[in-house]
This record gives C-alpha cells, sequence and structure tokens, in this order.
C-alpha cells in the first residue's frame, strides 16, 4: 500500500541524510520525498511517499523515530488529507499542434508558463494520479522534458502537524 | 560578577579534555595522528583523564566498548582523521548491533579543507552514520562542552550505542580560547529516551503469565544493559519461570539456579528450545528476537502468546509479531509488575496455576536429560568444554570472560556457567573476531583486581595480536585461554556439515609458537597439549596474579559445537551430536 509520512526534521545539516540513508539500508523504497524548511528555520518538514505492506510501514516509522533529529512524524494516508505535487513539462508545440495542447491544458486546469516558437512549457499542481492523466492526455504530443516536485502533504481539518 | 565566577578560557582542545573529565571518564583509548595533535597536547598538560595507547585503533574501540559492557558507563575512543577513524569502523560496528554505549572522538582535517579530498580526509560522518546512534561534526569550538554532553546522553540513555564525534582540526586550535562552561543536562525536543511502560499494558501482561500453563522468560541483553537483573530473577522465582537468557543475555539470572534453563537459540541448550517451541506464553525481556534465535520464523513458537518488553519500539514486532508489547526502560517496567503482583499477593489474588506449572516442570526436566551438556572424553585429547569448566573451577565462577568469535565463544558460553550479570563480554551482533583480547584488556584496566579471561581461538587472536604489546605497557595481567585446534572451527564445522568436509581455507598453515611470540611480548607463555597439563597449567597461571598468561592449548580439532539448530527449522529442530538429530 501506498502512504504517505509527514516528518518533521531537525533542520541540521546531514539529518536528510540519515533519513535517506536509513531507506537505502533497510531496503524501503522512496517514491519521492519533498524537503524544505518551515515557517521556524529550525525546522524541515519533509513529505515522504513510500509503499509496503503493514508491518513495512510499521518499520519505516519506528525506524524515523528512532533518528535523533526527527521530531515528529505521521502518517498521512492513516487519515483525510491533501496531497500535492507540481510539474512543469515541456513540450514540441508547432502549427496545428499549438492549438490542441493550449486545450489540453485548459481542461487540466494547468498553465502555460513559458512558450518560444516550437515550444510550450506547461505547469500543473494536483494529486499525483492528475499529473499522471494530463502526461496519458499529451499522448499525441511530443514531450520533451518532464519534471514533477514529489508530494507535498498535509492532513484535513484541525489536526496539524507541528512542535 | 566576581573574578571567581567568570568562566574559564580554554582552547576547543583543552574543552574537550576538561569535559570528558566533567563526565567522569578516567581513561581515553586511542592513537595520535595529525588532526588530533591539539587534542593529544591538551590531553599532556593534565592528569585527570589518562590515555591508553593502543597498537591499532580497532583495539580502542574494543577497549571502549568492553568498559562499558562490564561498567554500563560509555567508553571514550580518540582517533585521528583518515585511516584512524576507518580502523575504528570494526569497532563502532561491533557496539553498534549490541547496543554499547561508546563515544569516538574522530578528528577531522581543517574545516575550510573538507571536501578538497586533503591528506586524510575521510568523511567519517558519512561512513559512520548507518552504525552510530548519533553523530555529529563540531562547526564552532564553543560548542563543544554542549556537544560532549549531548554525546554522552545520547550514548547512554534509551537503547544505548556509539555516537561519533568528528573534530576538524582548526576547532581545537590552542591559542583560540572560549569560555568554558560544562552543561549540568541537557534536553533535546526530538528525543525522549525515558519511557516506563504502559501501566494498563503491563498489567496485562502480569494477568497473562499467572494465567500461563506452560510460561517461559527469554531475556537478552537488554537486562543487563538495563541493570535490571534483580528486578528479572526476582520476578522469575515468585512467578515459578524458567528462564533462558540469549548469547547476550547470559548472567542476567543465575545460571547454577534451577529455574535456568541455559542459552537458547542456534546453540542453545535443548530444554531452552523445547521450552520455547512448546511455550504457552513467551515473556520477552530486552531481547530482540535475533534471527540466531528463532531459527525459521514461520515456524517460529507456533503456540505462544508473546509479551515483549523494550526500550526500542522498532525491536517489538520486527521480526516476530507481539500481542502485548511494552515500551519501556526494562528495570522500570519490572518494578512496576513486581509492585502490581505485590499488590495481587496483598488481596490474595492473581494465584498461579500451580498443577499446570508442575506438569510443565515434569516435562521441562525430562527435556533436561536428554542432552544435558554432555561431550566426548577422550583420554588422549583435551576437549574444549572441559577447559571452560576447568577454567570456571578456578576462577570460582567469579571471572569476567571476554571471547572472541567461532567455536571457542559457544563453548564459553554454554561451559562458563554465569552466575553475575556484565561478566560476559562477547561480539554477539556483529560477531567480531578480534574482540577478546582488546575486550579483555579494557575490563582490567578498569579492575585491576579482578580475573580477567579472554577466551579465544588462534584465528581470533591473531586478529589483534599486536595488543600483547599494550598489555605489556599498561601491566594488564589478563589470562589468555587460546583453544587452539589449528582450525578456523566454526567455519570448519559449517563445512563439514554443508559442504562434505571440503575445508576450503579453514586450515591455518605456519601457526605461530604462540609461547615463544607471549615471551617475545614480555609476557608468559605456556603450552598444554595433553588433559594432565591442563590442571597445573591453570594452576601456575592463575597464581601469578600480575602477569599476562597466555595459555596456548591444544584441543581436539575435530570437536563440533552442540546442539545446533537445523537451518530453516524450528526452534526445537536440532543436532544434538555429530550422528543424533530431534
Ligand atoms: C572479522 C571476522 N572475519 C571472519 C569471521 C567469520 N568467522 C566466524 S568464526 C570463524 C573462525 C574462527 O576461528 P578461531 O578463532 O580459530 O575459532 P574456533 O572456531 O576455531 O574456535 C570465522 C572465520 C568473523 N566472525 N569475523
Ligand atoms: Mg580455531
Amino acid at each position: 500500500m501506498r502512504h504517505i509520512i509527514a516528518v518533521l526534521l531537525e533542520n541540521e545539516s546531514g539529518a536528510l541524510a540519515r533519513v535517506v540513508g536509513l531507506f537505502a539500508q533497510r531496503g524501503y523504497n522512496i517514491d519521492s520525498l519533498t524537503v524544505a524548511a518551515t515557517e521556524d528555520p529550525t525546522l524541515s518538514r519533509l513529505t515522504l511517499v513510500t509503499r509496503g505492506d503493514d508491518q513495512v510501514i510499521e518499520q519505516i516509522t519506528k525506524q524515523l523515530h528512532k533518528l535523533i533529529e526527527v521530531v515528529k512524524l505521521v502518517d498521512l494516508s492513516d487519515n483525510a488529507h491533501i496531497e500535492r505535487e507540481l510539474m512543469m513539462v515541456k513540450v514540441k508545440a508547432s502549427g496545428d499542434q499549438r492549438e490542441e495542447v493550449k486545450r489540453c491544458a485548459d481542461i487540466f486546469r494547468a498553465q502555460i508558463i513559458d512558450v518560444s516558437p516550437t515550444t510550450y512549457t506547461i505547469q500543473v499542481v494536483g494529486t499525483s494520479d492528475k499529473l499522471e492523466a494530463f502526461i496519458q492526455a499529451l499522448c499525441n504530443t511530443q514531450i520533451l522534458e518532464v519534471v514533477r516536485t514529489g508530494v507535498s502533504g498535509i492532513a484535513r481539518g484541525e489536526r496539524s502537524l507541528a512542535l | 560578577m566576581s573574578q571567581q565566577n567568570q568562566p574559564e578560557l580554554l582552547s576547543g582542545g583543552a574543552m574537550l579534555v576538561r569535559a570528558l573529565h566533567d563526565e567522569g571518564v578516567e581513561y581515553v583509548y586511542g592513537y595520535p595522528g595529525g588532526a588530533v595533535l591539539h587534542i593529544y597536547d591538551a590531553l599532556f598538560q593534565q592528569n585527570d583523564v589518562k590515555h591508553v595507547l593502543v597498537r591499532h585503533e580497532q583495539a580502542a574501540t574494543h577497549m571502549a566498548d568492553a568498559y562499558a559492557r562490564a561498567s554500563g558507563k560509555a567508553g571514550v575512543v580518540l582517533v585521528t582523521s583518515g585511516p584512524g577513524a576507518t580502523n575504528a569502523v570494526t569497532g563502532i560496528a561491533t557496539a553498534y548491533m549490541d547496543s554499547i554505549p561508546m563515544v569516538v572522538i574522530c578528528g577531522q582535517v581543517m574545516s575550510h579543507l573538507i571536501g578538497d579530498d586533503a591528506f586524510q580526509e575521510t568523511d567519517m560522518m558519512g561512513i559512520s552514520r548507518p552504525i552510530v546512534k548519533h553523530n555529529m561534526s563540531v562547526r564552532n569550538p564553543a560548542d563543544i562542552p554542549m556537544m560532549v554532553k549531548k554525546a554522552f546522553y545520547i550514548a547512554q540513555s534509551g537503547r544505548p550505542g556509539p555516537v561519533v564525534l568528528d573534530i576538524p582540526k582548526d576547532m581545537t586550535i590552542p591559542s583560540q580560547k572560549f569560555p568554558y562552561d560544562y552543561p549540568k543536562d541537557i534536553k533535546l525536543r526530538s528525543y525522549n529516551p525515558n519511557a516506563k511502560g504502559h501501566p494498563g499494558q503491563i498489567k496485562k501482561a502480569l494477568q497473562t503469565l499467572l494465567a500461563a500453563k506452560k510460561p517461559v522468560l527469554y531475556s537478552g541483553g537488554g537486562v543487563i544493559l538495563g541493570r535490571a537483573s534483580d528486578e528479572l530473577t526476582e520476578l522469575a522465582r515468585r512467578l515459578n519461570l524458567p528462564v533462558t537468557n540469549t548469547l547476550m543475555g547470559l548472567g542476567a539470572y543465575p545460571a547454577s539456579d534451577p529455574q535456568f534453563i541455559g542459552m537458547l537459540g542456534m546453540h542453545g541448550s535443548f530444554e531452552a528450545n523445547q521450552v520455547m517451541h512448546n511455550a504457552d506464553v513467551i515473556f520477552a525481556v530486552g531481547a530482540r528476537f535475533d534471527d540466531r534465535v528463532t531459527n525459521a520464523t514461520k515456524k517460529f513458537c507456533p503456540n505462544a502468546t508473546i509479551i515483549h518488553i523494550d526500550i526500542d519500539p522498532a525491536s517489538i514486532s520486527k521480526t516476530i509479531n507481539a500481542h502485548i508489547p511494552i515500551v519501556g526502560l526494562v528495570k522500570p517496567v519490572l518494578q512496576e509488575m513486581l509492585s502490581q503482583l505485590d499488590k495481587l499477593d496483598a488481596k490474595d489474588d492473581g494465584k498461579l496455576d500451580q498443577v499446570a506449572l508442575a506438569n510443565w516442570w515434569n516435562q521441562i526436566n525430562q527435556w533436561r536429560e536428554v542432552h544435558g551438556g554432555r561431550y566426548q572424553q577422550r583420554a588422549e585429547l583435551l576437549m574444549p568444554q572441559a577447559v571452560i569448566e576447568a577454567v570456571h573451577r578456578h576462577t570460582k565462577g567469579d571471572a569476567y570472560v571476554t571471547s572472541d568469535v567461532g567455536q571457542h565463544q559457544m563453548f564459553a558460553a554454554q561451559y562458563y556457567k554465569f552466575d553475575k550479570p556484565n561478566r560476559w563480554i562477547n561480539s554477539g551482533g556483529l560477531g567480531t573476531m578480534g574482540f577478546g583480547l582488546p575486550a579483555a584488556m579494557g575490563v582490567k584496566l578498569h579492575y585491576p583486581d579482578a580475573e580477567v579471561v579472554c577466551v579465544t581461538g588462534e584465528g581470533s587472536i591473531q586478529m589483534n595480536i599486536q595488543e600483547l604489546s599494550t598489555c605489556k605497557q599498561y601491566g594488564l595481567g589478563v589470562k589468555i585461554i587460546n583453544l587452539n585446534n589449528g582450525y578456523l572451527g566454526m567455519v570448519k564445522q559449517w563445512q563439514d556439515m554443508n559442504y562434505d568436509s571440503r575445508y576450503s581455507s579453514s586450515y591455518m598453515d605456519s601457526l605461530p609458537d604462540f609461547v615463544k611470540l607471549a615471551e617475545a611480548y614480555g609476557h608468559v607463555g605456556i603450552r598444554v597439549t595433553t588433559p594432565e597439563e591442563l590442571e597445573p597449567a591453570l594452576e601456575r597461571a592463575f597464581a601469578l596474579k600480575d602477569r599476562l598468561v597466555f595459555l596456548d592449548i591444544h584441543i581436539d580439532p575435530k570437536e563440533h559445537v552442540y546442539p545446533m539448530q537445523v537451518p530453516g527449522g524450528a526452534m526445537n529442530e536440532m543436532f544434538l551430536s555429530k550422528t543424533e538429530r530431534t
């Protein structure tokens, strides 16, 4: 099963390496990982997307907890939550294609953020599924480049992961 | 502010040494080099913290480690950058696998050179990351006292482990001084290691034990580390539980007690493995269901309800699912169990099922007859088991026994009946050959009046033989029992059992004359080749109180360690000798 784990981490050098190293050492999957400092500059917030059965996920959360620099963590998938990912796609766009790509972007509420005589660069925000659907929808278009941020997640409602 | 209250100004190097002293450190084990010269100069200029110069950094780590195992306090290592630090890696991993508190101070090249592939630069933060509880690099000399405090706090609290402190050379420059103030304690918002255990879970565990018909107490290294032998022993006696200890837990419950059923696992006793397999309640205390204990996890103890106390939640339900998990330090949890038991007793409540237990003990006593630690006695050849029994007699069972890794280690574990905790000192998790001699040195240095015995093999001893020189320098009168079978015996045993006795590189040709070698290092060497020579040799060795005596004891080269679990089987599937299996 796919799980989204949110982690508050001391914003210290080496702390991120410890998290990533843990996954490599113990053979856990990372589908994606995002990280940046929070409004409190001493803390970083990570969102980790991983896969595994219940026992593996339990070990992952316990092992993460053991890292001295991990302050708090929560498995967002346990409850209602929101996840977002940002993707930028550069596609070949000339002639008839330009109109078709534009229409497709509109349907996905994507934005064209850069234009050249032969290309469009499109930004899409949404769940990972939506991003994948958009790539599918572009199947008649030549994709030059795709860059994705990985998933960020947050709990719905009043629950929050904070000190 | 008066003059006296002004904090003293010290260099980074001097602060480090002073902080160690303020932490109560008496000895540091290490080896100098470029990156730590300022620190060594600071050590030279004071007398509180003494430095022990080993002959190889690995030995420094094992000395510190064994000191920690015997005393419960973190041992301290000091090594230089690059090769000094990498030589310490095996010792750090050894401590990590057995959860031993240790602080390893590694020199590093100057901050501005880090990343330039400077002379003797290695990324020790990166190298050590998977084998430490934590590591830290000093960025500002003024932080040194706080970081030392933090290192000891992390190493010694919760589930203990090694902590590496990486110190670039420019953090210790003698001319740059900073106000010194050693923090009394430290709090980390991200680390709270003092779990006491959930009272509700503890109650549930006690009820389960009281109702059990075939219980067993399976205790591990956590009881030794957590200094909870007394509580464990009292609880076991009051609940009339058979007790088995892991390799790491030997001595936590007295081996001479009638309720002790021996070690469990791969080379555990027949009765311990049978009791585990047939138990209806397994009470696991500070043990981690290691693969050398459980054998095939799918076949593990099919009928048991499992209660598991551990300070590390990640150890609970990792390989074997626990029905009643209790996260907490073993000592307060066992104390809570005892006090709940007192309350039940006062109400004349919570009675044991005496009939069921009597039947269970009957069954256990029958199992005890099956193998009973028997081994073949030979007139012409010394048996390793007999040597360990003789050493036990000569030391009245009261020695600190360190060991290396191999058959000799298992014989020592099986036949030296440990009645006290912290006396059996071996590398259980990593299985590090070369551990035994430096470990014995670390213990002897701190307990000079105690008998310290290193049980080793001719293979293992040669992995850190150079330390005989350190022993001479510091007058460390340890007794080395070299169970010389001329083979990497444990490897040979597996080759006998699984590879039709094809001894691929398990025979050591050209062994040194260990007696002459010991003498060359300034010690006493005694060779024993026949059973008659053993008693007088031990007599002589233990009479030489302050001398290191190297007993090179030639034993039956063909002997195997039994019982031995059948690989891939259940706990109770065992070979009992070369010709018998369950
Ligand atoms: C550093 C290291 N290398 C290799 C091994 C694998 N190993 C385990 S036991 C053993 C043989 C040890 O031989 P010896 O010290 O003579 O002990 P014996 O088994 O003969 O009693 C070996 C090679 C190990 N445990 N540690
Ligand atoms: Mg040998």
